[in-house]
């Protein structure tokens, strides 16, 4: 809206525009679901299911786009400008790629990581005859296998994918309300997806037994192509601004047990001022006054 | 005995604890990693290679099995959390997240401040805060509170206003109406004109300074300047510093400079040995004879009439700024003015003069 040459002539266009403009405090990334030219069933059903665990942070497009995002990205980055939506999954199928998918996100509207992963197995939502949680709940996430440390790709692949799934940041969190796990496996150069539904049992103590229920889709990937970032856009792109910083609140300090300490700046005292303890007993009995005083007795001495 | 026996006691509550926990605990030969405030646990155990190899329901469940384990470790933290019991005591119980710690990338790059408008610069120049304005206001004719602009305004509808004087000195054939609405379109106009030329020295200002952060924007976000000067660099990028290189047929002949940006030349270890040697012979002549080198009459002379034009321009400008605010601006561009002029006049003298003129400001 700052840098806006056309001035909205609406509110509503305003507020359009307002949840556009780069902010301090981000809003939630939206996805955006895309079809190639030549989807077939999996890769179809595998973007609903997406969809449907994304709601309502997901746009799905229902027409097939002919374009091939490692080749050529402004067709990726013209949808992302028009939809606002910073991360997207283009699905597609040929015979040298079979069941393709390729995840990737935005930066200021430009491609910044792309990796393209073909599946190899795939369950859908509707396959497994279970309950399901209800849409929009925020996912737990867990990461299993070193490769996800060890290797440059799929330390940024786990990125992408925290990125994806991770839904709207938020401070509360209802604990009963925990029912959705996704969990990511990575192990022999796959990577096993696979969805929970978590059933909270009674144990003896205050912590819950978890037992866990196959829900939802659970996908067998295998990484192909990549395309990331070079390190200083990578950087550029994570950069914070100071304003977000934690304010730091001064004169209180921690120590390695937790103890909080703080620190009071006082002005001198003057130590003869100080009220101390009153101890009765020590108190002054006003016969010792007057001989303290030097003779002068309440009582008139009469003189003849 | 009865010491005996409270520790048996006390043995029995721990194995009867310890029982309790044995549902929630989870083995891990290497620790997890959690953060919470995105609900993320990362486990850095190998996972058992052999036994997911083989497709079929044996994976699937040790995968499973897998997942409930890291998934129990993850909610026994997530329960540790401070929790309290939302919308009263019956609500649901709510645990406090703490901010997310893993680093993700932005969507789109920080907002930049802009830069303030003219009129912001003139108000914070002269002091000038702004009103806060009531939002209703008094209509005498209508004897009630109207609103100060818009709907039902106070004024009356502009649309209708049925009279328009003529005000003095003005030609009476003139249409008045027309000139009203003339005058109308004109302030629209000169508004939105200095509402681009806001946007574009923000604009401006803000490639000026972002171009040497990311050295070249993406294609479509480039400005003039920056690819000048991204061509130069690429052009002395060859093996011979740029000399071969075959300009483009409009590009205009750039005059070559020898030093290639560098302002200080050296001369060569190994060259004139006789300009060498009178060159210092010539030094310990001059420092040992008694003359000085600098002369202080000329150098003050110089300055107390620098010092007087200084002070006359000053004077001038001084009557017609007005205001604190003037005053003290004008005051720093006084001293810039002096430094600079100082600079100037030890450049002017010879390379002996190393005190210069009373000590003002040096590169």
């Amino acid at each position: 809206l700052i840098y806006c040459y056309r001035k909205p002539k609406t509110k509503r266009a305003k507020r359009f525009l307002e949840k556009r403009e780069p902010k301090l405090k981000e809003n939630t990334k939206n996805a955006m679901l895309i079809k190639g030219g030549n989807a077939n069933l999996t890769v179809t059903e595998v973007l609903k299911d997406i969809y449907a665990v994304k709601k309502p942070f997901a746009v799905l497009y229902k027409k097939k786009n002919i374009t091939r995002p490692f080749e050529d990205q402004t067709s990726l980055e013209f949808f992302s400008k028009k939809s606002d939506c910073s991360l997207f999954l283009f699905g597609s199928h040929n015979k040298k790629r079979p069941n393709n998918l390729i995840i990737g996100r935005m930066f200021d509207y430009h491609v910044l990581d792309m990796i393209e992963l073909g599946i190899e197995k795939f369950v859908s939502l509707k396959d497994v005859k279970n309950s399901k949680c209800p849409e929009g709940t925020k996912p737990m996430l867990i990461f299993a296998g070193d490769m996800f440390e060890v290797n440059e790709e799929y330390r940024r692949l786990k990125s992408l994918l925290i990125d994806f799934f991770r839904g709207p940041s938020v401070p509360n969190i209802r604990l009963a309300g925990l029912e959705y796990v996704l969990h990511f496996t990575a192990v022999d150069g796959k990577i096993y997806m696979r969805s929970y539904k978590v059933l909270l049992k009674k144990s003896g103590c205050k912590i819950p037994r978890i037992e866990l229920e196959e829900m939802g889709p659970s996908l067998d990937l295998v990484m192909r192509r990549t395309h990331l970032a070079s390190d200083d856009l990578y950087k550029l792109s994570l950069k914070q601004p100071k304003a977000l910083k934690p304010k730091k609140k001064k004169n209180i300090s921690h120590d390695v047990f937790g103890t909080t300490y703080g620190r009071i700046h006082m002005q001198k005292q003057d130590l003869s001022k100080l009220q101390t303890r009153k101890m009765k007993g020590l108190k002054k009995r006003p016969a010792e006054k007057s001989t303290e005083d030097g003779g002068v007795s309440p009582k008139k001495s009469k003189s003849a | 005995m009865a010491a005996v026996r409270v520790e048996e006691v006390l043995a029995a509550a721990e194995e009867q604890e310890a029982e309790k926990r044995r549902s929630v605990t989870v083995e891990k030969e290497l620790e997890l990693e959690f953060d919470l405030g995105n609900l993320l646990a990362v486990d850095r155990n190998p996972p058992p290679a052999a036994g997911l190899r083989g497709a079929g329901p044996r994976r699937e469940a040790l995968l499973r099995a897998l997942a409930r384990d890291n998934a129990q470790l993850l909610v026994a933290r997530l329960w540790e959390l401070p929790a309290e019991r939302a919308g009263g005591a019956g609500g649901p119980l709510v645990a406090r997240l703490p901010e997310p710690a893993f680093r993700l990338p932005r969507e789109k790059p920080p907002p930049r401040p802009r830069p303030p408008t003219r009129w912001e610069q003139f108000a914070r120049l002269k002091g000038i805060r702004r009103r806060k304005r009531t939002s209703l206001v008094w209509d005498e004719q209508a004897k009630e509170w109207r609103r100060r602009w818009g709907y039902r305004r106070a004024g009356g509808d502009p649309s209708r206003a049925w009279l328009a004087e003529v005000p003095e000195g003005a030609d009476p054939q003139e249409d008045q109406f027309a000139r009203l609405r003339r005058e109308k379109r004109e302030r629209v106009a000169r508004n939105e004109l200095n509402r681009l030329r806001n946007l574009a020295r923000a604009h401006r200002a803000g490639t000026g300074t972002a171009a040497p952060a990311a050295p070249l924007h993406p294609t479509g976000h480039q400005s003039r300047e920056e690819l000048g000067h991204v061509a130069r660099v690429a052009r002395v990028s060859t093996a011979s510093l740029g000399r071969f290189q075959p300009r483009l047929p409009k590009e205009p002949a750039e005059p070559p400079s020898r030093s290639g940006g560098r302002k200080r030349r050296f001369e060569p270890l190994l060259g004139n040995l006789a300009a060498e040697r009178s060159r210092q012979l010539e030094l310990l002549r001059d420092m040992g004879s008694k003359r000085p080198v600098l002369d202080i009459t000329r150098a003050v002379n110089k300055q107390l009439r620098q010092e007087e034009a200084e002070a006359t321009a000053a004077k001038g400008k001084k009557q017609s700024q007005r205001g604190k605010r003037g005053r003290r601006q004008q005051r720093a561009g006084r001293s810039a003015k002096k430094s600079g002029a100082r600079r100037q006049q030890q450049q002017q003298r010879p390379v002996g003069s190393g005190t210069g003129s009373g000590g003002g400001k040096r590169k």
